[in-house]
């Protein structure tokens, strides 16, 4: 497989954020209480994480090794400070959807992870890369988090849509009497949700190996 | 021994340089936008002020018509607050004020309402709240499911010599304001501070309108 192909597999699935290194599961328990909210941090959380692996890999050469860390971190507060003035001023509808989220971002510890582990050590343009499909990672797991969430909380679906599309609704998929489950909105059922899809991102990890192994079995006998 | 004060001494210069690097980058920004976030912070404030008051109902710059109001536990207020004044050729149509409510179910629930000149409220609006998401955030329109009459709508055109007769509340203490069930807290903080608001507004509301733009009603009293 090719170095990029390995890099979106990463992000994806094999090191996904959430599911496999689980980093930055403050904001994502916090925010992931609906599909909007959770998909607008997520893709605010992409943003940052191309540009800070941008800057970092393009000034690796000149940050020592042994205060590399507060000054990521320095880095990462500053962009993340300026990404936030600028949509403010520049971007202003996009910054009333995303606006609150972005702060977040800066004790996401995903960032300063792929900072450290891959972006301090590679070329600009797979750090890019790297950035980018770590971010995306994020966004699905985030998102399908609060989808469940606020499917068995609330029961609707994609509720609040409208402050990012305006003019379209959420809808209501359970009876309008539907009481609501307020476990599911509150931070503990954001842990068994998350815990119930590591459990089963695990259990599809063991199938696909278990095949592998009989397959590999198979291969062996046919040949002998 | 040298070598290693050679080492942090070099590297305490490298962080001073991305220190300042940085720190310069996020002061231009801020000077960059400071004037656009000026602008659209008060434009934000005047679009939630249309929400509560037609702005076809008065003709002054309400931002500009404004009173500086002392610490009052009337409003639930926990520092200086302002209140605005509309009017139309120069007569009073309304006043714009802020109250909170300390007792929300989960902390400070932030309120804007306004007051017509004969004492009726136009509507009110929650500026701020930490209710819990789908339970107790019904209280803000954007996110009550009933988006053709959402519950903070009770409000709007209620006088305020219901609040002087003590029905400024939900029906569970004896009020004329529904609530849902499962989440009477953050109705009854909601009733209970824009009660105690509309009851001082209208009491005070010759005094405020007389006041001149940009004075405080603290140094008036004096």
């Amino acid at each position: 497989m090719s170095f990029h192909g390995e890099i979106v597999k990463n992000g994806l699935w094999n090191q996904n954020p959430v599911l496999g290194q689980m980093l930055g599961l403050c904001s994502l328990l916090a925010i992931s209480t609906s599909t909007v909210n959770a998909v607008s941090l997520g893709i605010a959380t992409i943003m940052v994480m191309g540009m800070s692996n941008l800057i970092i890999s393009s000034l690796r050469s000149f940050i020592p090794y042994e205060i590399r860390i507060p000054v990521f971190i320095l880095i990462i507060a500053a962009l993340v400070t300026v990404v936030d003035l600028s949509f403010n001023a520049w971007l202003h509808d996009l910054y009333l959807v995303l606006g609150i989220f972005i702060p977040l971002i800066v004790v996401n510890c995903i960032v300063l992870a792929r900072v450290e582990a891959f972006a301090a050590k590679n070329p600009v343009g797979v750090s890019v890369l790297d950035g980018l499909w770590m971010g995306i990672g994020f966004v699905w797991v985030i998102g399908l988090l609060g989808a469940i969430r606020e499917f068995v909380g609330q029961g609707t679906i994609l509720s609040g849509i409208e402050m990012v599309i305006p003019g379209s609704h959420g809808i209501q998929v359970l009876p309008d009497d539907y009481p609501g489950f307020l476990l599911a909105m509150l931070p503990p059922g954001a842990f068994f949700v998350l815990g119930l899809m590591i459990a089963g991102r695990n259990w599809l990890d063991a199938r696909a190996n278990e095949r592998a192994k009989a397959q590999l079995v198979r291969h062996t006998q046919t040949q002998s | 021994m040298k070598e290693s004060v050679r080492i942090s001494f070099s590297s305490a210069v490298v962080l001073v340089l991305f220190t300042l690097v940085f720190t310069g980058l996020m002061a231009a920004t801020y000077q960059a936008t400071k004037p656009l976030l000026d602008a659209s912070a008060q434009a934000e404030k005047l679009k939630l002020i249309n929400e509560i008051l037609p702005p076809a109902s008065y003709d002054n710059d309400l931002l500009a018509d404004a009173v500086e109001l002392p610490l009052l536990k009337e409003l639930g207020a926990t520092g200086a607050t302002k209140l605005y004044r509309a009017r139309k050729a120069g007569e009073p149509v309304a006043l714009v004020l802020e109250a909170a409510a300390p007792d929300g179910y989960a902390g400070r629930i932030g309120l804007v309402l306004a007051m017509t000149a004969d004492g009726r409220v136009t509507a009110v609006r929650v500026t701020g709240h930490k209710e819990t998401p789908g339970l107790g955030d019904y209280i803000d329109p954007k996110k009550d499911k009933n988006k053709a009459s959402p519950w903070i709508a009770q409000f709007n055109g209620q006088g305020y010599d219901l609040a002087l007769g003590g029905r400024w509340k939900v029906t569970k203490d004896g009020g004329e304001f529904a609530y849902r069930t499962g989440a009477t807290i953050s109705a009854r903080a909601v009733a209970n501070a824009s009660g105690k608001a509309v009851i001082w507004a209208a009491e005070n509301r010759a005094k405020l309108f007389a006041l001149p733009a940009g004075a405080s009603l603290e140094e008036v009293e004096k």
